[in-house]
């Protein structure tokens, strides 16, 4: 596993710095042979309320919540009402012109196609 | 995996007590249902079965509101990513279980997962609820990740207005 080859995530300090309150979306990040696959939970975010941003090589993907508003008065409260923000510096060798998303259940999946000249090639072998 | 909120957000929490839920083995709220099925399940002598369920400190936890109205207490769970078949709901003595199983569709020999926050496998939450409801009536829906269950209110349980008449 290279280094470089993987959407990185920035570092804390970097996320925290910035006064906001968003939360930080769990996330899954896989690679598979043509593309990077990167999965962000983000339970009350419609399709609608998905921001998916690349700028500089930096993928800032943010969901807003709509379902904040309280049925009634609360009686016991553990979720937070909380849009999420998550930023990933990009590697360059992603295609950024290629990248798609799709949202189910509250899980985002953004598939970031690899470009041609780092895939994987078989070269085949002449007489 | 700690401090995935970010720290502001604990201020404007700060009126309703606050766990982070999924790191929470088992959350107060619900810790003594869990501790009563658990020696349930002790007595019961069937230790396979207490082996290979969500124990004590196994599984997830995801995050719970109770909240309600005049005519119906709500349970929200946050479970983002399950199939609508791998939830279970059930009503017991006033008490609500929700369980179920987030799989994980993974294709082995294929690529290499290198950050994985997320939380796979069982899970089981068990809450008493505030009031008593009427089990034959409750609903529940599924969508953008959230679980909603709607309970409405038992008729000796909603606030009763009594006219007092003065002579």
């Amino acid at each position: 596993m290279s280094q470089l080859a993987k959407p990185t995530e920035r570092t804390a300090t970097e996320t925290k710095a910035r006064p906001s309150t968003f939360a930080v979306p769990r996330a899954t990040i896989r690679e598979e042979k043509e593309s990077y696959l990167l999965e962000l939970e983000m339970p009350g975010v419609r399709k609608d309320g998905l921001e998916i941003t690349v700028e500089n090589n930096e993928l800032t993907v943010i969901g807003r919540r709509s379902d904040s508003e309280l049925k009634g008065e609360a009686v016991y409260r553990e979720s937070r009402p909380l849009d999420y923000r998550r930023v990933f510096d990009l590697d360059p060798s992603i295609d950024v012109g290629k990248i798609s998303a799709k949202m189910d259940q509250g899980i985002v999946t953004l598939t970031l196609p690899k470009a041609e000249s780092v895939k994987p090639r078989k070269i085949v072998v002449g007489d | 995996m700690r401090n995935l909120f970010i720290e502001e957000a604990a201020k404007i929490m700060n009126i309703i007590r606050y766990q982070d839920p999924e790191l929470s083995a088992w959350s107060s709220f619900d810790r003594l249902s869990q501790l009563r099925e658990e020696m349930n399940r002790l007595l019961d002598g069937s230790l396979a079965g207490y082996a290979g369920s969500a124990g004590l400190f196994s599984g997830w936890t995801p995050a719970l509101d109770i909240t309600q109205d005049k005519d119906n207490v709500f349970v929200k769970v946050e479970l983002p990513g399950l199939k609508k078949e791998d939830i279970d709901i059930s009503l017991h003595d006033g008490m609500l279980t929700i369980a179920g199983e987030r799989k994980q569709e993974k294709k082995v020999g294929e690529g290499e997962t290198f950050r994985e926050e997320r939380y796979f496998g069982r899970f089981h939450r068990t809450v008493t609820l505030p009031t008593q409801v009427d089990a034959g009536k409750v609903k529940a829906s599924y969508r953008d990740g959230i679980l909603e269950i709607e309970l409405p209110k038992a008729e000796e349980a909603k606030p009763k207005q009594i006219e007092v008449n003065v002579s």
